[in-house]
């Protein structure tokens, strides 16, 4: 774009917003520079704090007419730089988009803006005793636009999916400034799921303004009990063990001894900290059910070797229990300047496999890598520890990390359970898909967007030199807010 | 009709003619009525890891066979297809975006689906979404595909995300006094944590619940929800329970030349809807959030279009003759046709009847 209409397409920026939610100094913009994949790194032109559905539909409008691409940001907790902004670009932050818009308990449904918290769905649900079911570790901050543009997931995703399977309905606009709405408020829908179609597609396709949630009644009862193993695979049998029960537990996690040591050094939640590996199971439900359930799961645990077993026996334990595995990631932070985390997915019968495949890459590159992952659907997290100041080492961790994405393709599984392509790995889905898969999504974000200027560079563009750049933990990982999980 | 026993076969009949409908089983006739493929020979399971609760099949598999294969491992397809005696098939299920009243617990077919091999319009195979049970990588084709009734690709192969069955199941029967009643029951235990499996009304307001899990605890819970509804019904076990959903599944309460409608609505849509039908036989489904119509086939399909329009109710007829299956509150807007260019620019799987036709 040539200066004169660059600078006319600030003036006409400048027109729809006041000067205090149009940032454009680089003092201004600097904290929009990166996401949750701190090791990226970009400068907007602009950011525009929007409080208006409008002032969305009028910036990307305003995009739209003078070719600026532009990416939609909600609290940046994206671990795959889903929220990079573009060099030259506008970041379109909607963390003042927060409404409530509608609430229907009695249809187990509400409407919130994009930039509404994760978890105050549930808060706000919890007077009716009902919940929104995804619960990324991010939860307390991240926004359920994110969410739906990045199909988050969380530790409940075997029983009750990712968010795609809670988006109901959708107010967006498209690439071009085009408002659609998508599905609607029921259960059910009649014609395409445009709406399925719409979540995870990272940006691509606009930004969404208005989204319709499911939300489930609380299940009545909670079980969590923690078993702890000599060894890991151990902890992995006693996953196929629960399986072969016909247990459908509402959450299954494994961490290893590398991550068990961190998360007790930061939040003390008391896991046992010789363990080779510990196993969380969750069961959930009415009152009498889990009362059944309860025996059935003794028995496994009793026949799977734990050399030790805890129950929490009050809502306080369940939550130190759990407090211990969503603070794992921002605690492994105490033991490493820095680390990468991936999210694989593998078939969850070779969960065994894997792990002792990425225990041989860690010797092999002689990195550490501690492991906490969700059990029940196969959903690795492996956290690559590595120190950037020394020479070579951040090259070395993002070599083993991509070859722990090949070996989730080779086990038939997939690069991403829940934290997207965005730009980390857009190297690696021509690897997990074919050429005609690759085309074709191509075609259609072209169809959708000819001038690609939704979240360029995203799931679909080949990465620019991935140069000076270093996986830091997050200002609010460092404060233990959020965690990469 | 041509009968297809490979996607390869399929692929190539796509890039050979100008237009290409599907059938699967038939079941659907409203769907399948301009139909000049069939797929119901490109059948067969062709992967099953129960130990995954994954598998795979190819789109022409009749539902009864793959009820059969994951019962034999005690597990199920939780969204509870409908038609399965009818013969109806995995992709025909898909393609019409057909759940039973189970999906009220854990969803319908669309969060089951996760992976699907489908031939584009210009004759392309894709293999898109995955075989495990967890997966964000890429665009979501196979939740475009759920309800699409095959207008941006037909699907070859399907993998579906299973659960394992509950050991035993009970229905509560409850009979109602009024409308405004039999609703206001089904609002408080959709919303409820006794954790209903399926929460239906049929024609003469009564309820049926259903609750699903451990032997013992489910004979607990059926008694809570009984109480909970003011303590006046009966429970259906065993035989009686399965040959009840059974019946519903397979849609015997639609009278003879009666077409069957699917119905999108929301609870408070539920006393509208009934008023405006006078006395046609309907179920309501998935705790009011599904409506199921039979609609007399003489009478004329725009007048129920037009009722459902006013009511704001997007539809989709499976029985009958209409001239298009989507009825009342439906409009393709411009993200559909923009997808619709990429997938299918030449227009080959319209739905629109051909010129001429």
């Amino acid at each position: 774009m040539d200066a004169n209409r660059l600078e006319e397409f600030r003036t006409q920026l400048s027109r729809l917003f006041p000067a205090g939610r149009l940032l454009t100094s680089a003092t201004q913009v600097a904290s929009y520079e990166s996401d949750g994949l701190t090791a990226f790194r970009d400068r907007p032109d602009a950011v525009v704090l929007v409080e208006s559905a409008d002032e969305v539909v009028d910036t990307v409008r305003l995009c739209h007419q003078y070719g600026v691409p532009f990416v939609a940001r909600g609290s940046g907790t994206s671990l795959s730089g889903g929220s990079l902004p573009i060099p030259g670009g506008v970041v379109i932050a909607l963390n003042r988009l927060n409404r409530l818009l509608d609430y229907h308990p009695s249809h187990g449904t509400i409407v919130v803006e994009p930039g509404f918290v994760n978890q105050h769905v549930s808060k706000h649900a919890a007077q009716d005793r009902l919940y929104y079911a995804p619960d990324p570790s991010s939860g307390p901050v991240c926004t359920i636009g994110g969410n739906v543009a990045f199909n988050s997931g969380g530790a409940h995703c075997l029983k009750y999916g990712m968010t795609a399977n809670h988006v109901l309905g959708m107010k967006v606009v498209l690439p071009d400034g085009e408002v659609v709405h998508l599905g609607g408020q029921s259960l059910e829908m009649a014609g395409p799921d445009l709406t399925g179609m719409f979540v995870g597609s990272e940006g691509l396709f606009g930004i969404a303004l208005e989204v319709t949630l499911r939300l489930l009644p609380q299940p009545e009862r909670y079980h969590t009990v923690l078993a702890a193993y000599d060894t890991l695979p151990k902890a992995g049998d006693a996953v196929a063990m629960v399986v072969a029960s016909g247990l459908l537990p509402g959450a299954m996690e494994i961490m290893d001894n590398l991550a068990i040591e961190a998360s007790e050094a930061a939040v003390h939640a008391g896991y046992p900290l010789e363990a080779a590996g510990v196993l969380l199971v969750e069961l959930e439900g009415p009152e009498e059910e889990v009362a059944a359930e309860i025996p059935l799961l003794e028995k496994v645990i009793g026949e799977s070797n734990a050399y030790e077993v805890r129950v929490a026996q009050n809502e306080t334990e369940r939550m130190t229990i759990w407090k211990g595995r969503k603070c794992a990631f921002s605690a492994v932070g105490r033991l490493s300047p820095d680390y990468i985390v991936q999210d694989g997915v593998v078939p969850r019968t070779r969960l065994r496999e894997a792990l002792d495949e990425i225990q041989r890459l860690s010797r092999k590159f002689d990195l550490r890598v501690a492991n906490v992952f969700h059990a029940g659907d196969g959903n690795l997290h492996p956290l690559i520890l590595y120190d950037g100041r020394i020479q070579g080492q951040l090259e070395q961790a993002e070599q083993l990390a991509g070859e722990i994405l090949k070996m989730c393709i080779r086990f038939g599984g997939s690069i991403t359970g829940e934290h997207g392509i965005g730009v980390e790995k857009i190297d690696f889905l021509p690897q997990m898909y074919g050429e005609l898969e690759m085309q074709l999504m191509k075609r259609v974000r072209l169809s959708v967007d000819p001038s690609q200027l939704a979240n360029r560079g995203k799931m679909l563009e080949v990465s620019a030199g991935k140069t000076d750049h270093k996986h830091t933990p997050h200002p609010l990982e460092q404060a233990g807010i959020i965690s990469r999980a | 009709m041509q009968y297809v026993t490979s996607t390869e076969q399929l692929a190539e009949l796509v890039r050979s003619q100008a237009r290409v409908r599907v059938a699967g089983g038939g079941t659907k006739s409203a769907t399948s009525r301009l139909a000049n493929v069939s797929l119901s020979r490109l059948s067969g399971v062709l992967q099953y890891d129960p130990e995954e609760y994954t598998f795979t099949a190819l789109a022409g598999t009749r539902l009864e066979e793959i009820d059969r294969l994951l019962r034999s491992k005690s597990q199920y397809l939780p969204f509870d297809p409908p038609l399965i005696e009818a013969g109806a098939t995995l992709g025909g299920t898909v393609a019409a975006g057909l759940s039973g009243s189970g999906r009220l617990r854990y969803g319908g077919v669309r969060d089951f689906l996760l992976g699907a091999r489908l031939v584009t319009g210009l004759g392309e195979t894709v293999t898109t979404g995955s075989k495990v049970v967890k997966n964000a990588a890429g665009l979501d084709f196979p939740k475009l595909m759920v309800g699409s009734l095959g207008k941006f690709g037909v699907m070859t192969e399907l993998t579906f995300k299973v659960f394992p069955a509950p050991q035993s199941c009970a229905t509560i029967v409850l009979d109602t006094e009024h409308l405004a009643q039999a609703v206001e029951i089904m609002k408080s235990l959709a919303i409820s944590q006794l954790d209903l499996a399926c929460l239906d009304m049929d024609s003469s307001r009564r309820i049926w619940a259903r609750v699903a899990g451990i032997r013992e605890a489910v004979e607990l819970r059926a008694q809570r929800v009984l109480q909970l509804a003011g303590g006046r019904g009966t429970i259906l076990t065993d035989q009686q329970d399965a040959d009840t959903w059974q019946a519903c599944r397979e849609f015997r309460w639609v009278p003879d030349e009666h077409s069957l409608i699917k119905v999108v609505i929301t609870p408070d849509r539920i006393a509208p809807l009934i008023a405006a039908l006078e006395n046609l036989p309907y179920r309501i489904s998935v705790g009011g959030h599904l409506a199921w119509l039979a609609w007399p086939r003489l009478r004329s399909s725009q007048e129920l279009d037009q009722i459902l329009h006013k009511l704001g109710c997007p539809a989709v007829a499976l029985m009958g003759e209409w001239p298009s299956p989507w009825i009342g509150d439906h409009q393709e807007n411009v993200f559909e046709q923009r997808l619709v260019m990429a997938l299918d620019p030449n227009n080959k799987f319209s739905l629109s009847q051909p010129a001429g036709a």
